[in-house]
């Protein structure tokens, strides 16, 4: 609930009528209305719909919406109980667990639920989670901190950034192993981020989220952080992850490469997967199954701390009928670098390339990747591919459009020049690249 | 026993669950048919309940929380979709549910909200796979007579089906999800139901009331009746999941019998002088040294597996354990209740029933000198695993204090014998928050008065015009209602020319009490009937040959009406050969002809009987026989 708006959601001639009658959210009311009387506690109003109601809980715990027109009379009986809720006792640890610290940044892993006005308030601090998800307090000794409180969709290069800098100041804290709880829209964008940015950690950094919200009994967010802290705790790998749902059930856990990872469901708990790579591995019954041999030790000496973003980056889809102007336009903006996200093997129109090739001239860099998300570019396939080589755009081979943007963000941020950032593209640093490409598995039909 | 409900103060609420015979779910387009060949996944699923904000602990989630399982889902892809696997959010409220359940509450002359609001009800038994049922408010308050009697309707509700349980095991319970979703529709009635017959009647009442929607599904399943019962002294009791109609006033009298013992049991204790102390200062102590060569094959089998034999003592209570005021109604399976679905034990005796389950009287002498109980005392032991037996006699001791004050407030399941078993405390306010991947709904008043000027008839006021239009009387009206076959006996007059009486009592009567007399009748299609009838207006078939068909078909399913006619030999006749066969009476009779004519012809009918009974409408070959003799007569 929004803090301070005491009618939340109410607007117009209802929002009147109750500031008039001097009743608030969470108030025992009595609304008469049309020779009809109902009594209840009064309830926010959902913003997006017709403002003439006023939706009240009535004594069986149901909510209904009462249409106030003709006279309305609105009366208070009683005051809103403020919750009285009382912070559990401080978790007691195991001895000898390692150290997790959970960063939030935004979004609720865990949360309690108001039943009186159903609004629903999010667990932050470690007790608070704790006693929410008490499991953890088997596995790590876990700290809790808000590093952002923003939709994962708000998030920036900046703040990239910034989440970078608070866990490379973890890391050297000595804490050993760092989960970063993070709105699953652009998880995947983040993980690529820090995977560039904190190079061969010595210790796990893991991106978890929810599919389901927190407030919900079936909320995926306990069996995601679980296995999350499993990971940052105990795996025998240092590399930047994102630990999230297999499947369907709540009973395998996949861990993917930062640079490989990618939403690709809008709902379901088995969004995340991992591209042109598979997951590096799984976490069942509570003990963390190695897939990929290639991991970055635990205790790592090579780590290397490369913050710095730029935000003149650009990822911009082709699509049949595009404009170059659209090209032109960014540049203008300040653009420095556009991935381009082309069809198939890695084309856009040949109406587009003389100003592709105007602005590489120009000192623009051009890297292209696939709308097709799985399998590699390849440009010398077709003419199309061999003019957009030959107008100065650099194939990313398997990358992910996502990942080519961020990494495109980063290299930015430290090239001197149009040379230095296509030979950075290039360069393997954090797994985003891939040399043998791997069949699908067969279908088999009874 | 003959109750005086009057006088006990007995009150009733029903709480009438319906399935609705929509085209698709309540919150997205899977079917409510199922649909057989789809290909079946199972996962996985743990719930957790998000801790309520005032801090406060309901008894009833606690009841499941301590009961937290594995819970497996089997999900058929032709009968569920993302949404029933809690991995898509819900779609828009279904209209045509919404709908049946407004011109319901008209036909109640409730008062249907003015806008609809989708809560989020938590269960958390795994029966709904998000771990909250999803309800809302359709209307309130309205009113039903039933017998001259004013029912009040408090609520009428439409909510989401939950799960079937396909098997429960000690960690783990696995829900087919066909069933989650199917909007169902809930009628709860007053406290102002007096006694079992007036119990039956309302049900059957609002279930007649919610059939002349035309959208509910029949069937066993489709309805479930919850009650609340109480009886002045004793408590209220929510009696969940009554299938059978039928059932339930012997539900609501073994329930007022329950109460009654338990009351009668209070008083016997209070008269022994036991009180609250003498029970909580009871130690539970190991008994197991006493059972180690037993051959109770329960016992054996908890103690070979590493578990122990737990005792604890209750004085005074030595037989009113195993006293019953009916099969299945005692203390003792009080007691044995509550420990089996708190602590999960299967091995619970008391005194009063050992000897027995293979216990001899020895190991009872041992184990009451053990315990050191008197004559007047009773032992309970549980054998399971120590932790479970220990708390299982815990709650044992909880429920033997709560005799002292007579009846406990508890949730209750139906069995189908019409007892019931303690299911969980009774919930506190119900846990529901507002469900905000759904929009508030609003009814417009305009769209209320297009419901009301095409209200559907009640079913009496369609029985009343059934039986003006077609002649029938008021009870078979009623029967083709109740079977629902109007649609049929419409169709089957009016495209076969079949007199209405012979149709209605083909489907109405025929079926019944062939149905009675054990034949599988459901087995008989609509479309078999409609033959039937066809051949029966067509003179094809004589109207009495109509049970024999039907009798044929429901021990041969799949096989046609033909088929049926060939295998009963009732071929349409060849006319001319029958009348071939009356001239060859005709002349084997003469003499008696000429003598009584009236005795001839009964006899000559006797015979054709034999041959064509069934085949030819009696009546029809009765003229025949009278035109043959006076043509003969004539002509001699």
């Amino acid at each position: 609930m929004a803090v301070g708006d005491r009618l939340q959601g109410y607007s117009g001639r209802v929002r009147e009528i109750l500031k008039e009658s001097g009743v608030e959210i969470g108030d025992e009311i009595e609304v008469e209305v049309r020779d009809e009387t109902y009594r209840g506690i009064l309830m926010a109003r959902y913003e997006l719909a017709d403002p003439n109601y006023i939706v009240i809980k009535l004594p069986n715990g149901y909510n209904v919406g009462i249409r106030v027109e003709g006279e309305v009379k609105v009366k208070r009986i009683a005051s809103a109980k403020k919750p009285r809720f009382i912070p559990p006792p401080k978790p007691k640890f195991k001895e000898g667990l390692p150290k997790v610290t959970i960063m939030s940044t935004g979004g609720t892993i865990a949360s309690r639920i108001d039943y009186r006005t159903g609004g629903v308030r999010p667990a932050l601090t470690a007790e608070d989670l704790l006693s929410i998800v008490p499991e953890l307090s088997n596995i790590a000794e876990i700290d809790a901190k808000i590093l952002f409180s923003i939709f994962s969709e708000d998030m920036t290069p900046e703040l990239w950034n910034r989440m970078a800098i608070e866990v490379d100041r973890l890391i050297k804290d000595g804490v050993d192993g760092v989960i970063i709880a993070h709105g699953t829209d652009t998880m995947g964008y983040s993980a690529a981020a820090l995977s560039f940015a904190l190079q061969k950690p010595p210790i796990p950094i893991v991106f978890v989220g929810a599919q389901r919200s927190s407030d919900r009994p079936s909320s995926d967010a306990a069996t995601n952080l679980i296995a999350a802290t499993r990971v940052a705790g105990h795996a025998p790998f240092a590399e930047v992850c994102v630990v999230m749902h297999a499947w369907h059930s709540d009973d395998l856990l996949a861990v993917h490469r930062g640079t490989r990872v990618r939403k690709l469901h809008t709902s379901s708990r088995d969004a995340f997967r991992s591209v042109n790579s598979p997951p590096i591995a799984y976490v069942k019954d509570g003990k963390i199954k190695l897939n990929s041999e290639n991991l970055n030790k635990r205790g790592s000496r090579e780590y290397r701390f490369e913050p710095g973003f730029s935000s003149k980056a650009a990822l911009v889809k082709f699509y049949p009928g595009m404009d170059a102007d659209i090209l032109e336009f960014l540049v203008e903006k300040g653009v420095r670098g556009i991935v381009l996200e082309g069809t198939g093997l890695g084309h856009v129109s040949t109406r587009i390339i003389p100003t592709i090739k105007k602005l590489h001239d120009d000192g623009i860099f051009f890297g292209m990747t696939s709308q097709c998300i799985f399998g590699r570019v390849n440009m010398r396939v077709y003419d199309t591919g061999r003019d957009l080589l030959k107008a100065g755009v650099i194939a990313l081979d398997d990358m992910l459009p996502e990942t080519a943007y961020v990494k495109l963000s980063w290299c930015l941020a430290r090239a001197r020049n149009l040379e230095e950032v296509e030979e950075l593209m290039l360069k393997p640093i954090a797994g985003e690249l891939g040399e043998r490409s791997m069949p699908s598995m067969e279908v088999k039909l009874e | 026993m003959k109750i005086d409900y009057q006088s006990i103060g007995l009150k009733v609420g029903l709480e009438i669950h319906r399935q609705l015979d929509t085209r698709c779910k309540l919150f997205c387009e899977c079917p409510t048919e199922f649909v057989d060949g789809g290909r079946e996944i199972r996962f996985v699923r743990w719930l957790r309940e998000a801790q309520s904000e005032l801090g406060e602990v309901d008894p009833a989630a606690i009841f499941e929380a301590r009961k937290r399982r594995k819970i497996v889902y089997h999900a058929d892809t032709l009968n569920t979709c993302l949404v029933e696997m809690d991995e898509e959010p819900p779609h828009d409220l279904n209209r045509e549910a919404v709908e049946v359940g407004l011109v319901t509450a008209l036909l109640m002359n409730a008062k249907p909200v003015d806008e609809i609001h989708v809560m989020r009800k938590i269960v958390i038994d795994g029966s709904n796979t998000t771990g909250f049922q999803r309800t809302c408010v359709i209307a309130l308050g309205g009113e039903i007579i039933v017998d001259g009697k004013k029912i009040p309707i408090q609520t009428i509700t439409i909510e989401e089906d939950a799960a079937r349980i396909i098997e429960r095991k000690p960690h783990e319970i696995h829900y087919d999800l066909r069933r989650l979703g199917i909007p169902l529709i809930e009628i709860s009635t007053a406290p102002v139901i007096n006694s079992p017959r007036e119990a039956y009647r309302v049900a059957y009442a609002i279930g007649r009331l919610l059939r002349a929607t035309g959208k509910v599904k029949r069937g066993i399943g489709t309805v479930r009746q919850d009650l609340n019962i109480s009886i002045r002294d004793g408590a209220l009791i929510e009696i969940k999941g009554v299938q059978e109609l039928d059932l339930l006033p012997k539900v609501v009298e073994l329930e007022v019998i329950r109460q009654l013992h338990l009351l009668k049991i209070r008083d016997e204790l209070k008269k022994r002088g036991v009180t609250e102390q003498m029970i909580s200062e009871e130690p539970i102590k190991d008994v197991t040294e006493i059972f180690k060569k037993t051959r109770s094959r329960i016992l054996r089998r908890k103690i070979d597996s590493g578990g122990r034999v737990l005792a604890l003592r209750l004085r005074k209570f030595g037989g009113l354990l195993g006293l019953e005021a009916a099969p299945g109604i005692r203390l003792g399976a009080e007691f044995a209740g509550r420990a089996r679905a708190w602590s999960e034990v299967e091995g619970i005796f008391h005194t009063d029933e050992l000897p027995g389950y293979g216990i001899t009287e020895a190991e009872v002498r041992r184990l009451k000198d053990f315990m050191e109980a008197g004559e007047l005392d009773a032992v309970i032991i549980v054998a399971d695993e120590k932790s479970k037996a220990e708390d299982a006699l815990q709650r044992v001791k909880e429920r033997a204090i709560e005799a002292l004050r007579g009846v406990p407030s508890e949730t209750r399941a139906a069995r189908s014998d019409g007892t019931t078993i303690y299911l969980r405390p009774r919930p506190g306010a119900a846990r529901m928050y507002p469900e905000t991947d759904i929009p508030p709904y609003p009814i417009s008043r305009e769209y209320l008065e297009e419901l009301k000027r095409r209200l559907p008839p009640t079913l009496d006021e369609v029985a009343e015009s059934l039986s003006r239009k077609y002649g029938l009387s008021k009870q078979i009206a009623n029967e083709l209602i109740d079977l629902e076959k109007v649609e049929l006996f419409e169709r089957i007059v009016s495209e076969t020319g079949v007199k209405p009486r012979v149709a209605a009592s083909i489907l109405a009567e025929h079926m019944k009490s062939l149905k009675r007399e054990g034949f599988n009748v459901e087995l008989v299609g609509d479309s078999d009937l409609f033959e039937i009838s066809k051949l029966i207006a067509g003179g094809e078939i004589a109207k009495e040959a109509a049970p024999e068909i039907i009798k044929w078909l429901s021990k041969n399913p799949g096989k046609s009406v033909r088929d049926a006619l060939d295998a009963l030999n009732l071929r349409p006749v060849d006319m001319s050969e029958v009348e071939k066969k009356i001239d060859e009476l005709i002349k084997r009779y003469k003499s008696m002809i000429e003598e009584n004519p009236r005795k001839a012809s009964s006899v000559i009918m006797g015979e054709l009987m034999k041959i064509y009974r069934g085949r030819i409408d009696g009546g029809k070959l009765y003229q025949m026989v009278r035109e043959r003799i006076h043509g003969q007569g004539g002509g001699s």
